[in-house]
């Protein structure tokens, strides 16, 4: 049964793990450098040894606010404060556990009708100004003792990379422990009335029965990290203020301080033998604190990064917390006691419990004395509810039929009690039946608002492969214009190519042209001055007739050019030779055998020699052109 | 674990950008032994830029991958690889240019032989300079100013070169023929892309640099 009444501690455990390890790894985890995995391995550890080594200062503080003596008390005071966080969690509003255990504290106080201690609220309070307060100032420190190491050290930046990662992990886990040295009040404060009084050995070590109780908290804060903190990082890490990695090193670091500072039983003693006050050992709110040191921040850099509004709605969530656990706990609370007839104090729970039958009973009696004509004593009519059960004062009443009355009281009290059974047993089927609607209803609206987010994940993945679709047209569109272009520019080349080679023949041509007009003359004249004259020009002309370097360089464009002809060629026709690939290369930019002759230097005849060996090489029948066939490879 | 990783990819950008500038090296040398007619050397220094380019695309690629698989700095990962790439333009563009002069065999007037020559150092600074920018950036952010104006410097010098160089071609070299003309122009293009390419991974590290900035 105590572990039913400790469901409630567990699932605000639970949700203080979904919300609050955002605090501490939602930075670096936002900023890639650290994985959600690694990240949530190490704070589930670092939590759970933090609760219970450092978890007792705290809620030690947070007890005085209103000791919940009652399990059943406790039970709902975790439950309101669990809901709040849990409801501002899936609305991703960083939320703070402490202010919603604090409010449903006070709800409970106020609904037991106990006092509630302004001192230790006004000490919770103040730190929860001071928190913020506190972690922009540590933030604003520690980036000037960043910026100057940095500045000073002139690390390459791939291994300032690693350190910061390395440092992001070791400042996580000592922030997970602060977390769970300073948060495990929230959790698991108000069951402390319930801890077992044994201690568990393990060998090395032993736990207290608090401890225990600790322990367990600190597990359901791990369950929490791995089951639901991922969304949650995200406004974290990105939301309120782009941070950088050294900026994440920077918030997690003060925040855990912040959270050390006011956790810390050594630190307080410290503090209190230096003659200072001590340090208020309270649970502060982890939201507010890295809110606070990422402000800090933003300030020093000119507030420009801040975005304003996300702070709005996380002030918003501050001041509506408190109030909505607050109440939700005074309700649940009435609830839990008046209609489960669940103690939720131990100073008024017999009290208002056994009132409540009493008055029924005694209105039981009036009905049945009036029935049976038995005369109505005034001492009993007008003595208190509990006066009338009072057997003692009943037998005092001096009658006759003192003894007959006994007996007819006592029958009385056995028929009001099966009466009593019987209404409790319709109402608690009345109940059982309200329940199950609600939960049905709860269910049917749970599965409709999942539906409903199906459909439109369905229509946003229909909307994604449209988009996709036409993307991947447009760039089947563009692949093709792209070849078009490719082969225009082919085209192009070619027909350089051609006329590079035209070139080559015509000049070729005219050089011969020239020369035999050298000749002519040579044979009209006699002056042997002129003849030496149009010797050494016919010399010249000869000497740049000579083609070879022409020749080589066209042959290079050719190869170059068609590097990937060359290379079809190769994989259908692999036996042709150098040569071979060379004619095919003329045939296919449809040179004619006398412009293939000139360029290659052989007789046309030899070329149409060549043309046909390269047809049977290439085993192309009768009927085929081999131009074509060149064409379309 | 983390800083094992971390080493191996320092080494790898150092051994990337020594291949940049030596790539830059061994093209400046080139065009001038191609202006002296050296073509033994010429075809040696095509040669060697090849494999430097072929080195230089290698390292870039496992680079990239280190960055993306290990997601290292990730902040700045994209910007960092791209300045990479845009690195590596740098020595893919000289080799190209390199190989150009390999074929087209431009026919460059000794006269003007000065003033490629000239070109050619101007523009392959603007890229020397960029490479201890880079280096500057990774090791100590704050002095990369110190370095990257040289790149706008001589990027700036290489355009006034370009243009004086053309209009001599055009206007001065009255004897070339138009073709040969063009084919020069082409040529003073090809070199002032090397700036260019110095100055679009100047301009990274600039946005690099204020990003990086806390």
């Amino acid at each position: 049964m105590t572990f039913f009444f400790l469901s409630s501690g567990l699932f605000l455990g639970w949700s203080l793990g979904a919300n609050d390890a955002a605090n501490v790894f939602g930075s670096a985890v936002g900023t890639r450098m650290v994985s959600f995995k690694r990240a949530a391995i190490i704070a589930s550890i670092f939590v759970i040894l933090g609760a219970v080594i450092q978890g007792a200062g705290a809620t030690h503080t947070l007890g005085k606010l209103g000791s919940v003596s009652a399990i059943g008390g406790a039970f709902t005071v975790a439950l309101s404060a669990a809901l709040t966080v849990y409801w501002m969690t899936k609305f991703k509003i960083p939320v703070s556990t402490s202010q919603a255990i604090v409010g449903a504290i006070i709800g409970w106080n106020f609904y037991t009708g106990l006092p509630t201690d302004y001192t230790v609220l006004s000490k919770i309070i103040s730190t929860w100004i001071m928190g913020p307060i506190l972690g922009a100032v540590f933030a604003i420190i520690l980036y000037y003792i960043q910026h100057i190491y940095f500045k000073i050290a002139k690390i390459h930046l791939l291994k300032q990379d690693a350190y910061i990662r390395f440092a992001l992990l070791l400042v996580g886990a000592f922030g997970s422990f602060s977390l769970g040295a300073n948060n495990i009040a929230n959790v698991m404060g108000v069951f402390v009335s319930a801890a077992p009084e044994n201690y568990l050995n393990f060998g090395l070590f032993k736990l207290s029965g608090v401890q225990q109780l600790f322990l367990l908290g600190g597990i359901a804060i791990a369950v929490g990290i791995f089951t639901y903190s991922k969304r949650v990082m995200d406004t974290v890490g990105n939301g309120l203020m782009q941070l950088s990695s050294k900026s994440a090193i920077i918030t997690v670091l003060s925040h855990s301080m912040v959270l050390f500072v006011f956790s810390s039983t050594g630190l307080s003693n410290f503090v209190q033998s230096l003659g200072l006050p001590p340090i208020p050992l309270v649970p502060v709110s982890s939201s507010q604190v890295i809110v606070g040191s990422i402000l800090g921040l933003g300030l020093l850099k000119g507030g420009y990064n801040i975005n304003y509004k996300i702070l709005g709605g996380i002030g918003l969530g501050w001041i509506a917390t408190p109030l909505i656990a607050g109440v939700l706990s005074f309700f649940a609370l009435f609830f839990v006691n008046n209609v489960f007839l669940i103690p939720v104090s131990n100073n008024d729970s017999r009290s208002n419990i056994t009132n409540r039958i009493l008055e029924k009973n005694s209105k039981v009696i009036q009905k049945d004395t009036k029935s049976l004509s038995i005369p109505v004593i005034d001492s009993v009519k007008k003595d208190s509810v509990n006066n009338i059960v009072d057997s003692s004062m009943l037998e005092s009443v001096d009658s006759p039929v003192s003894e007959n009355r006994k007996e007819y009281f006592d029958k009385l009290e056995i028929k009001s009690d099966k009466k009593d059974n019987n209404i409790s047993k319709y109402f608690n089927l009345a109940l059982l039946i309200g329940i199950l609607a609600g939960i049905i209803f709860l269910i049917s609206r749970w599965l409709n608002s999942l539906y409903k987010r199906n459909k439109l994940i369905l229509s946003k993945n229909s909307q994604i492969l449209e988009a996709q679709k036409a993307l991947a047209e447009i760039e089947t569109k563009y692949q093709l214009l792209e070849n078009k272009q490719m082969e225009d520019q082919l085209n192009y080349k070619n027909r350089e190519l051609t006329t590079m080679a035209l070139n080559l023949i015509e000049k070729n041509n005219f050089l011969e042209l020239l020369k035999s007009k050298i000749e002519e003359i040579k044979l009209e004249t006699n002056d042997s001055v002129i003849i030496k004259k149009l010797n050494n020009l016919y010399l010249l002309i000869s000497q740049n007739q000579n083609l070879e370097n022409d020749r080589e360089a066209f042959q290079m464009h050719v190869d170059e050019l068609n590097k990937d002809f060359f290379y079809k060629l190769n994989s259908v026709y692999p036996d042709l030779t150098k040569n071979e690939k060379r004619l095919c290369v003329y045939l296919r930019l449809n040179m004619s055998s006398k412009e293939i002759a000139a360029l290659t230097n052989i007789s046309p005849k030899s070329v149409e020699m060549n043309r046909y060996r390269l047809r049977k090489k290439m085993n192309i029948g009768r009927d085929e052109q081999l131009v074509k066939v060149l064409q379309n490879l | 674990m983390f800083f094992k990783k971390t080493e191996s990819t320092i080494r790898d950008i150092d051994e990337f950008l020594d291949t940049i500038d030596q790539g830059i090296l061994v093209f400046k040398e080139g065009v001038k032994y191609y202006l002296e007619n050296d073509e033994g050397n010429f075809s040696n220094n095509l040669d060697k830029l090849y494999k430097l380019e072929a080195k230089a695309d290698t390292i870039v690629l496992k680079i990239r991958n280190e960055f993306f698989e290990h997601s290292l700095i990730p902040q700045y990962s994209a910007d960092v690889v791209s300045l990479l790439d845009h690195l590596d333009d740098i020595i893919d563009t000289a080799k190209e240019n390199l190989f150009q002069y390999d074929v087209e065999v431009p026919d460059i007037p000794k006269k003007l032989n000065s003033e490629f020559s000239k070109l050619t150092d101007v523009s392959c600074a603007a890229a020397e300079a960029v490479i201890p920018a880079v280096r500057s950036f990774f090791n100590n952010p704050s002095s990369i100013k110190d370095n990257e104006h040289r790149v706008y410097f001589y990027e700036k010098e290489t355009d006034v070169l370009a243009s004086d160089l053309k209009r001599k071609i055009f206007k001065d070299s009255k004897h070339l023929k138009l073709s040969q003309k063009i084919h020069l122009r082409y040529f003073t293009l090809h070199i002032e892309q090397i700036s260019d390419r110095a100055e679009d991974a100047a301009r990274i590290l600039s946005a690099l640099a204020i990003k990086t900035k806390d």
